[in-house]
């Protein structure tokens, strides 16, 4: 151990034992430096693709009208079968367009303008037919995928059932192998389902008896269900805050008869489908999200210029101005994650990025909510009516946050798997310890003395051959900061609480919170660096958007890794904790009216 | 009769766009700005569209004059239904001075070349609405014109043509080949859906170049400035007739 040079001692420690620098993903530069790229030819065809569905959008789709009669008007539904938005990424041998994770985000950024069709479409393709396309083998491509891409035959994607939401895995719905073994019987009820009335064909999932090593056990299997198979009724409509124009409704399957061939994958490996389809999906609310804040910014910013109060135009007041930065930000970093999540995703051999997707769908949901909400206090009253499209916009958002896996949830998964690796490499160390490794004891020991001495961090970010474009080095020096920062607040967490861990949200939470702002900060570093190099139009305005948010980042980072510190003052838990338990243990607020009196 | 149809298409700035001028007047901003096929153009391709889709002629062909991004005009007619196109290529300074009178000698020329039977244009471009092309490209090959149509048929071997003129609707007929112009009425065109873009890739766009076709594209005119149109000034309201003739008195024009 003496023998090591300090500066290589140093690198070596960071990277043995800053396991967060291993499992974000997103730090292995390879994959997030440069920023994603696609060639002159695809970006040709995406501008020949765009130009079509915005004229459509613009010309034929009357959103106020399918909010307020709750409705897709046939004739609407029609014009996007024709313009081939169910099949965008159904390979062309079965008749959709085959386009990637890129593309299809160009896309959902356009198709995002009405809540409701984008509801529709994506409750199709995103995870209806999704399990065909990832999991299901040639003969039920062959059979299914052709209709549902033209649009003739709608899909469902069946998981949630009245006591199974966010823990999917208890679903109750059941399948039994027929005597012949030729075909399954469906039973069960499922609610929430998305296009649940106008389905032909639906993924469904269900308890099936699976022989493991001579034992019977019951795991989810996930089939293609055709309505035409019969005893499937479908409940009304539900009557909701947004989104009104897509159908969502409870399905109920009765001894439906599903033939064998219909398992996708193998019989009980239902579980994993469902988690890859879902995670597959997801990245695109960042770039849906981020087109719906855009053309907000458009709507409001016009109205900010002419409107004048105390004789200035609002454009002048600096709150208002504050709302529109704020918006602008909003935009650039969701684009960013969702496109940068899409490059890696295109790339070959299928890489998982369900992490990144996850931290997109939790970024954007909330961002999204929180900017419709304030495009429409820049209108002021005149935004609270139905004569202009910002209440609408504020309704459609607030599903965001929870379909597709809830923010609560998809925080737990983003913590947990951040510090899973990290759990990984700390379990190794600790056993080390107990056998008396005393050198491994002085090596982690000297790494948390050298790096508190101030080392400074550096993950080759920036300098001479530095990914990061020297107008962000200030950024990406905080970033990397961060970086080093959470690697040590992770393990000291680990230390604390060991496996308990999972049980903490309030501090998972947290975790995730800083997971996403760096996925972020590297969304943002990556793109702007890459707009500067090539000299896209505006790039200075873009730097400006990355240094800012990143500097913003960076200091809600610091917050919250200083609240998770042991005994941090600026930690609330124990009390919001003693408080909810109190609340909930009378099930109201408990404290006497202020007017009440003892005597 | 060949069959084959010559259709004529314009990019342009797109219609929702703002238009701003150069600071030096010298010519509109279009760097970083939407532009999109002519919708008068869009019509002259739905009805070529149409006529093929009827069986009453053979093949389109959609032809567009400019720089590489012209190809993406062309594109949008083959994902419409056009069957191949031909990119005349138009850079630099010819480019900024091409107008009617060069465009209708490359059409001529290609309209011969090819062998058309008919040649539809939009009845003009929203970016300059010279409203000439159609014109001169007929009187270049002597051929018979049915500009501003709003509906076309075919009648043995002549084509009748509705005309919108000012006082109302005139039909007339003329033999073929012929040039016919599209105006509004004509038709709705249909979009381009994402499956058609799709195949309209595998379709063939053969690349031209003027002086291939003998056309000399000397421009006869010269932009001497461009300004935006004079901000419209507010109103004056006046109490009585006496008032209004002393202001307009005083501001020289009674």
């Amino acid at each position: 151990m003496c023998c090591i040079k300090s500066s290589e001692w140093r690198r070596m420690s960071l990277v043995a034992v800053s396991p967060i620098y291993k499992c974000l993903m997103f730090v292995l530069q390879a994959e997030v430096f440069p920023y994603p790229e696609i060639g002159n030819e695809e970006v040709e065809e995406i501008n020949q693709l765009v130009a079509p569905v915005e004229r459509f959008f613009t010309e034929e789709v009357d959103s106020a009208k399918i909010d307020r009669e709750a409705k897709i008007p046939p004739e609407t539904l029609n014009g996007l079968k024709e313009l081939g938005l169910f099949g965008i990424m159904v390979p062309e041998e079965y008749g959709g367009l085959g386009l990637s994770n890129t593309m299809y985000a160009r896309l959902a950024e356009i198709i995002s303008l009405d809540g409701s069709i984008a509801v529709t479409l994506a409750a199709h393709q995103a995870i209806g037919l999704k399990g065909i396309l990832i999991a299901g083998n040639e003969a039920q491509k062959q059979k299914y995928l052709p209709k549902l891409a033209s649009g003739e035959h709608i899909a469902a994607f069946c998981l949630t059932e009245p006591g199974s939401g966010s823990d999917a895995a208890s679903i109750q719905t059941r399948a039994t192998l027929s005597e012949d073994g030729k075909q399954y019987l469906l039973s069960g009820s499922k609610i929430w389902i998305s296009n649940g009335a106008i389905a032909d064909v639906m993924t469904v999932f269900a308890r099936t008896e699976v022989d493991v090593d001579g034992v019977k056990k019951d795991k989810i299997s996930a089939f293609i269900v055709e309505r035409a198979y019969g005893g499937i009724t479908s409940g009304k409509a539900e009557d909701k805050l947004g989104i009104r124009g897509s159908n969502t409704c409870e399905v109920s399957f009765d001894n439906v008869p599903v033939p064998v061939e219909n398992v996708i994958g193998e019989v009980g490996s239902g579980f994993k489908v469902a988690m890859n389809i879902l995670n597959s999906g997801r990245f695109s609310m960042g770039s849906s999200s981020a087109g719906m804040i855009k053309k907000l910014i458009e709507l409001t910013a016009e109205y900010a210029a002419t409107r004048k109060q105390f004789n200035k135009s609002l454009s002048e007041f600096g709150m208002i101005q504050e709302k529109f930065a704020m918006m602008a930000l909003n935009a650039f970093v969701m684009e960013s994650m969702a496109y940068l999540t899409a490059g890696m995703m295109d790339r070959p051999g299928l890489p998982d990025c369900s992490l990144e997707a996850a931290m997109v769908k939790v970024f954007s949901s909330e961002g999204g909510w929180i900017c419709v909400s304030e495009a429409l206090q820049v209108l002021g009253g005149l935004g609270y009516t139905k004569d202009y499209p910002y209440e609408r916009y504020v309704r459609d958002c607030r599903i965001l946050p929870i379909f597709e896996g809830t923010n609560e949830i998809l925080r737990m998964y983003i913590a947990l798997t951040g510090m899973q690796y990290a759990g990984k490499a700390l379990t190794g160390k600790i056993k080390e310890m107990k056998k008396g490794n005393i050198g491994m004891v002085f090596g982690v020991v000297g790494k948390k003395l050298k790096s508190s001495l101030g080392g400074s961090v550096d993950y080759g970010l920036t300098g001479k051959d530095g990914v990061v474009h020297p107008s962000l080095a200030e950024s990406a020096k905080k970033f990397e900061q961060n970086v080093s920062h959470v690697g040590s607040t992770v393990e000291s967490l680990l230390y604390r609480y060991g496996k308990t861990i999972v049980d903490e949200q309030l501090i998972l939470k947290r975790v995730a919170d800083v997971m996403i702002n760096l996925y972020a900060m590297t969304a943002v570093l990556s793109r702007a660096s890459r707009s500067i190099s090539i000299g896209l139009r505006n790039h200075d305005h873009e730097v400006l958007l990355a240094n800012t948010f990143c500097s913003d980042a960076f200091f809600k980072n610091n917050y919250l890794m200083t609240q998770l510190q042991k005994h941090s003052p600026e930690n609330n838990d124990a009390n919001i904790k003693k408080i909810a338990r109190e609340v909930l243990e009378n099930r109201a607020y408990i404290c006497s009216h202020p007017l009440e009196r003892t005597f | 009769m060949s069959g084959r149809v010559l259709v004529g298409v314009k990019r342009v700035i797109d219609y929702a766009v703002k238009i701003r001028v150069k600071p030096d007047n010298s010519s509109v901003v279009t760097d970083g700005v939407k532009h999109s096929m002519n919708p008068f153009c869009e019509i002259a391709v739905e009805e070529a569209v149409k006529l093929k889709e009827k069986k009453l002629i053979k093949e389109v062909v959609a032809v567009s004059c400019g720089p590489q991004q012209a190809q993406e005009t062309i594109r949008t007619a083959l994902a419409m239904g056009a069957d191949r196109g031909i990119h005349v290529e138009v850079t630099g300074k010819d480019y900024e001075t091409l107008g009617p009178l060069q465009v209708s000698k490359i059409m001529a020329a290609l309209a011969k070349k090819e062998d058309a039977q008919l040649v539809i244009l939009g009845k003009q471009a929203i970016d300059d609405d010279c409203n000439q092309t159609g014109q001169m490209t007929a009187a270049l090959l002597d051929w018979p014109q049915g500009t501003f149509a709003s509906e076309v048929s075919f009648d043995g071997d002549k084509i009748k043509v509705v005309r919108e003129i000012d006082g109302g609707l005139e039909t007339i007929k003329i033999k073929t080949p012929a040039v016919v112009t599209a105006d509004l009425r004509l038709n709705t065109p249909r979009y381009a859906t994402l499956p058609n873009i799709m195949k309209a890739k595998k379709k063939k766009i053969a690349n031209v170049k003027p002086a291939d076709l003998g056309v000399d594209l000397t421009s006869r005119l010269e932009v001497v400035r461009v300004d935006e149109p004079p901000q419209r000034q507010a109103g004056v309201k006046v109490e009585t007739v006496d008032d209004l003739v002393g202001k307009l008195k005083e501001a020289g024009t009674v």
